[in-house]
């Protein structure tokens, strides 16, 4: 083996509250794609932060060209030839194509900067990638792809030698990322180092020669793409040994007899959205519980947003009780269809923090009256105190802030939001994460209870187990596509597993009926 | 498309259009409108409006606002005059004195913006109470100054032929501007301005030096303001605590009138002189009429600016689309 080009070393880094990253190492020789893969929250991004300056680590040491380095800033990172492409695309959208290559490096002759030159350089820069635009133009006028090439064309523009892409392909298309790939196996011949940091398995499968996981800041290990089953690499991942899963379905929960059979509440034919997700059918009955599984990035977001109207199908119908109603064209339009979605990011989409418990228990009900219909005081208590008895949501009044409460009983209020609006589905996303167990538990029951009164429950998890546990039918998806459905008996962690590993020329020969 | 001005120059196109259909209603309403003396003395009377303007051009390109440019030209005027008269300083000490303190002051505005995260808004408007207060704390009094220099100066004016003449204070404004375009389009400094008001995490991310750029940028401001204030003086020949109150607001105006995106980024300084010159040609449409009252300016302005900002809200969603 040669001397590796960088070589990270037992990297830590902790912010107040978390410890993002313990011990991490990561190694890296020219002329090779590494994939840095793990889900959310395992500390890749942090790692590459650590590296290109934005963080300083707390310990550890990082060798380059086998020099110890310490990066204070980005641009300290990049005068070692350290380059970073981030997730979203970093240029500045109203300065032309041309600038932003040079920003920051642009030379003057007696004082004046040489717009001829840079232009030229742009031109030279992005021909390297076969790309050919009039480079006087705003960056914003240009489709993704072509931006995500301009910050590669920026990176590399300073003879990089180490190229980190963050995320780089979640925005293209198929076409769009092939020419993507084209050019990274272009700048590996030339000897440069890349990290890739992706969702995508297939991608990682077709590019990388190496792969490192890591799982709540540490490196679970280096592996050889080539040498590593998909399924064993999910498995680090997730941090499941293969071996020790369960093959057997779910056990003891008896299904309701009505939620098998009927016809469905809601039906969704054909929906998808061009570079959010390809085509998918979805279907619901009154009392059943469906899940959504799949990694990080897989499209389980966006397929609840599809259906609750947050993001407008392109193609499709969607009907319910068998009557055709058109695809929901807004949240509110949704609402009243008496579909509740209880969004991921609490924090941003969720919860209103100084409001009190009662206002943000009663706001989507009051959304769906409208603003005339006011609810009265009196009403709004009554409903309050129901489903702070009912769910068990541990606050000193209804009238305290909202932001003083714990995370699961945040969760809860979120919940009966969306309950007190009396939805005949309501979808879930993530509900129980970083809550603790003992809410967690509560909310799991809450979710079997919802589902025997007769309503239609979607759970979006990343924890395999707690949709095995609930779910009656699963749908499994991988890259922004539906993958696979199993139900009842064939739900496992196991299977699900598999499903996500498929590459696609396995996909036809198991795939679960459907 | 057919269209052949790029969006980009679509507001500072539209700022020139307006320039010209304004002075030409009034050239053909009111005779003598229509002359080069008319033309000088929009330079003129407005030169110390326009230097702050100008480095009001650059802290708005940055994504921020400084409010505290009145106040700095109230203060400057009242210490150059105070010095001067009462301390018996020589009027370039005074001037290089008072140009430090303003660009010192700028930059501990943009130093408390930038390493504690404040709002410019209100880090500007503390510098607007502080700067107003310090002027009276000089001298409570408008107060006449009478030098030499002073004398000299009122008639080093530029000829530029026909009878004509360009002021000491016209090519002040002239020499500000000429200076603010080749900041903001040839230096590296001038095109991180832009970069940071485009978007401030990118621009860090490209290792781009945000923080210098914008402490520079106050600075600069500051700068300018002082030397309104210097030419306030040479303008009045006096120094008066109250110059300049709610001049922050008329700078503003004619920097958004010129075609620059209050939220930072996109904008040309040339745009800026533009903005000055249609201020100018209102006011003096509306001196040239005698009848009119003179707080149709302010109406004026007020309608344009408000114009110029669906025109922007118009080309910015429009792109968005795009």
């Amino acid at each position: 083996m040669p001397d590796p080009l960088l070589s990270m070393r037992g990297i830590s880094k902790a912010f107040p509250g978390v410890q993002a990253l313990s011990e991490a190492n990561l190694t890296l020789y020219r002329g090779e794609v590494h994939a840095l893969m793990g889900e959310n929250g395992a500390g890749k991004s942090t790692l590459i932060k650590t590296l290109t300056g934005v963080h300083q680590r707390d310990a550890g040491e990082v060798l380059f060209e086998g020099k110890p380095i310490k990066p204070a800033a980005p641009l300290e990172a990049e005068g070692l030839g350290i380059s970073t492409v981030f997730q979203e695309v970093n240029l500045i959208p109203h300065l032309s194509v041309a600038e932003n290559i040079s920003l920051g490096r642009q030379r003057s002759r007696f004082g004046f900067m040489q717009w001829k030159e840079i232009r030229e350089r742009a031109e030279r820069a992005l021909k390297r990638f076969d790309v050919e635009i009039d480079v006087t133009q705003e960056v914003c006028s240009y489709s993704v792809a072509i931006q995500q090439m301009v910050a590669i064309a920026r990176a590399v523009d300073i003879d990089a030698k180490l190229l980190v892409l963050d995320e780089p392909t979640s925005s293209l298309d198929e076409n769009e990322v092939e020419e993507l790939f084209a050019v990274m196996r272009k700048l590996c011949a030339q000897g440069m180092g890349i990290v890739f940091i992706t969702h995508f398995l297939d991608q990682v499968y077709s590019i990388t020669d190496r792969i490192t996981v890591l799982r709540n800041g540490q490196s679970i290990g280096e592996y050889e793409t080539a040498k590593l089953p998909r399924i064993e690499l999910i498995s680090h991942m997730l941090g499941k040994p293969v071996d020790q899963l369960a093959d057997t379905g779910s056990d003891g929960l008896s299904r309701s007899e009505a939620a098998s059979q009927g016809e469905a509440w809601l039906e969704a034919k054909d929906l998808s959205k061009e570079g959010v997700m390809s085509s998918f059918d979805f279907e619901i009955r009154k009392g059943e519980a469906a899940g959504l599984a799949g990694l990080l990035g897989s499209g389980r977001t966006e397929t609840a947003k599809l259906l609750f109207g947050i993001l407008k199908s392109d193609t499709g119908e969607t009907s319910m009780a068998g009557n055709s109603v058109g695809n929901p064209k807004s949240p509110r339009q949704a609402i009243a269809r008496k579909i509740g979605f209880c969004s991921e990011d609490r924090k941003r989409e969720g919860i209103i923090p100084n409001l009190s418990v009662r206002e943000n228990i009663v706001l989507a009900l009051q959304a769906r009256k409208g603003f005339i219909n006011t609810i009265s005081r009196q009403e709004q208590n009554r409903i309050a105190d129901k489903f702070i008895k009912r769910l068990r949501i541990k606050t000193p009044s209804r009238e305290t802030p909202i932001r003083t409460l714990s995370g699961g009983n945040q969760q809860k209020a979120l919940l009966a939001r969306w309950l007190a609006t009396d939805p005949d589905l309501i979808i879930l996303d993530e509900p129980t994460r970083g809550i603790d167990i003992g809410a967690r538990d509560e909310i799991e029951e809450l979710i079997r209870e919802l589902q025997k009164e007769g309503m239609a429950v979607l759970l979006i998890s990343s924890e395999l187990e707690e949709i095995e546990r609930l779910c009656e039918r699963v749908w499994v998806l991988r890259d922004r596509q539906f993958v696979g459905e199993l139900s009842d008996e064939e739900i496992s962690e196991k299977a699900i597993m598999s499903l996500i590993a498929h590459s696609d020329e396995m996909e036809g020969s198991d795939e679960a009926e459907s | 498309m057919s269209l052949k001005i790029s969006r980009k120059y679509v507001p500072l196109t539209a700022t020139f259009v307006v320039f010209v259909v304004l002075f030409g209603i009034a050239s053909l309403r009111y005779e003598g409108f229509a002359s080069a003396a008319v033309v000088v003395e929009l330079f003129s009377e407005n030169a110390f409006l326009g230097i702050c303007a100008l480095g009001m051009t650059l802290v708005i390109l940055s994504g921020g606002i400084d409010l505290s440019v009145g106040s700095v030209v109230g203060f400057t005027s009242t210490f150059v005059a105070t010095m001067i008269m009462e301390y018996a300083w020589h009027p370039i000490n005074a001037w290089a004195v008072a140009l430090v303190l303003g660009t010192v002051f700028g930059a501990g505005m943009g130093c408390l913006i930038h390493f504690y995260k404040l709002p410019a808004f209100l880090v500007t408007l503390g510098g607007l109470f502080f700067a107003r207060g310090m002027a009276y704390a000089v001298n409570r009094e408008s107060l006449g100054i009478n030098h030499d220099l002073y004398n000299g100066l009122a008639s080093a004016n530029i000829p530029l032929g026909g009878g004509l003449s360009l002021s000491l204070t016209a090519s002040l404004f002239i020499a500000f501007f000429v200076l603010t375009f080749y900041i903001g389009r040839y230096t590296k400094f001038g095109r991180n301005v832009y970069a940071i008001g485009g978007d401030e995490d990118s621009a860090l991310l490209m290792g781009l030096p945000v923080g210098r750029t914008k402490i520079g940028v106050y600075a600069f401001s500051g700068f300018c303001s002082a030397a309104a204030g210097i030419v306030m003086t040479l303008y009045t020949w006096s120094g008066n605590p109250l110059n300049g109150v709610a001049l922050e607001l008329d700078a503003i105006a004619v920097v958004v009138v010129g075609g620059t995106l209050l939220t930072g980024g996109v904008g040309f300084v040339a745009g800026t002189l533009l903005g000055v010159l249609i201020y100018g040609t209102i006011q003096q449409a509306i001196y040239f009429d005698g009848n009119l009252s003179s707080s149709l300016t302010s109406v004026a302005i007020g309608v344009l600016l408000l114009i110029f900002i669906l025109l922007q809200k118009a080309i910015v969603s429009k792109g968005e689309e795009a």
